[in-house]
């Protein structure tokens, strides 16, 4: 087959250069080389690099999303304390808040107790001042009452004057 | 086909399978079994390519990978899982092997359609040894782990027993057919692909201003083939894998 090829004019192949069995051993022979200084190149360096990148990657990654959870259990602990402080907070502010409420109860109590007193002390003054005046003017309203029966008296029937009989009747009329 | 074009003296120039030639690298000489060729240099770009992406590409080794460490981590983390999947965590024990037929074939097939370039992976003599190797390894695995119960695969116990006799043969048939498969279907493609591209170019050259039509197909054609190229390469380890896991787990069917 070769020989038809060196006899062809321009040098073309004929026929299949892939069944020629002359360039068969030429073939198989780098073929072979090349595979074991790929096979070598594969397995002493490529392969076990790239595993190790793989796999620290895989741990890189591991490592984040443990940190991560981590991290979220911190936050969610802390979002407990600060609700916790937080309730304590309300809780304290609310017990001053009554206590503080009960002194003032207790300040406006006695206050309103003494004012009380004071108030009634006063009014007890004011009644017996009420009640005095009051005894005055009704003395004062009898003398008037029987000057001015007495005058109407006189001036009517000055016969009948009898000034006894008219304080009495008047003194009588006035407690009817 | 290219001595029949020839023979009818028309116009076109077409000589699509040149490209799969062997050549010395080196003077005309005989093609010895050591002889630099250009399978040689090709093979050579592949391991520097391979080395380019997977040993310089991952060296910063960082957390947040840089582009072409993601690429090497992407195809990587691929393969493993494709091994896992389909191997289970035996299966895993190989992976260094499956890789290296993967992204040999995977970049020397995407090497193979840089304009000019001499594409290793067309040829039967190499896809035949890789596919040889894995037939011979994958055997030797299942006798060596399951002993003489690795011919449970094919006598197959879910069968009516009347057919098994037939179906072991089909399933010895079938087994010892792999390798051809195996190979034949990765060189095949990579050849169709590039003999498919390098006939439009010969149109091209021959059509003038009609040319326009052949180098739109070769775009066309292009981006088919670079899709080809990464699925032959993917559907080479899957096999392989799945090769495995019939000697890991021969019961498995």
């Amino acid at each position: 087959m070769a020989s038809e090829t060196h006899g062809a004019a321009a040098e073309h192949y004929v026929g299949m250069p892939q069944l020629n069995f002359e360039w068969f051993p030429n073939q198989i022979f780098w073929l072979v080389i090349t595979l074991v200084v790929v096979f070598f190149i594969l397995n002493r360096i490529a392969i076990p690099r790239i595993a190790s990148v793989l796999a620290e990657r895989h741990d890189t990654i591991q490592r984040d999303l443990e940190k991560a959870e981590e991290l979220k259990q911190m936050a969610v602990e802390a979002e407990d304390a600060y609700n916790k402080a937080l309730a304590d907070a309300r809780v304290e502010a609310s017990n001053i808040v009554s206590a503080t409420k009960a002194d003032i109860q207790k300040d406006l109590d006695k206050a309103i107790a003494k004012a009380d007193a004071e108030i009634s002390a006063k009014a007890g003054e004011g009644e017996v001042k009420i009640k005095e005046i009051r005894d005055n003017a009704m003395k004062a309203v009898q003398v008037v009452a029987a000057d001015t029966a007495t005058a109407i008296v006189d001036a009517v029937m000055p016969a009948a004057n009898d000034a006894k009989a008219v304080k009495a009747a008047v003194t009588a009329r006035l407690k009817g | 086909m290219s001595a029949e074009a020839e023979a009818a003296g028309s116009g076109f120039n077409i000589h699509p399978m040149d490209q799969f030639v062997v050549k010395p690298l080196f003077g005309h000489g005989d093609i010895l079994w050591y002889t630099p060729t250009n399978v040689t240099l090709w093979m050579g770009i592949t391991v520097l390519a391979i080395i380019a992406l997977l040993v310089l590409g991952t060296r910063g080794r960082a957390v947040v990978p840089s582009r072409s460490q993601s690429i090497a981590e992407s195809i990587y983390v691929f393969v493993h899982k494709m091994l896992e999947d389909i191997a289970g965590k035996e299966g895993l024990k190989y992976f260094p092997y499956i890789f290296t037929l993967f992204i040999f074939i995977l970049v020397a097939n995407i090497l193979g359609l840089i304009p000019g370039a001499f594409t290793t992976t067309s040829h039967i003599a190499v896809t035949a040894v890789m596919a040889m190797a894995v037939f011979t390894t994958v055997t030797l695995i299942g006798f060596y782990k399951n002993g003489i119960g690795f011919l449970g695969l094919f006598w197959i116990s879910s069968a009516p027993l009347v057919l098994r006799p037939i179906l072991a043969l089909i399933e010895i048939i079938s087994y010892f057919v792999r390798p051809v498969s195996h190979s034949i279907r990765l060189a095949g493609n990579m050849m169709a692909g590039h003999a498919v591209i390098k006939v439009f170019a010969g149109f091209a050259g021959a059509l003038g201003v009609f040319s326009v039509f052949p180098i739109v197909a070769i775009m066309a054609v292009y981006g088919l083939e670079m899709l080809v190229v990464c699925i032959q390469a993917y559907v080479f380890a899957i096999l392989t894998c799945v090769y495995l896991n019939d000697a890991l787990h021969p019961g498995g069917h």
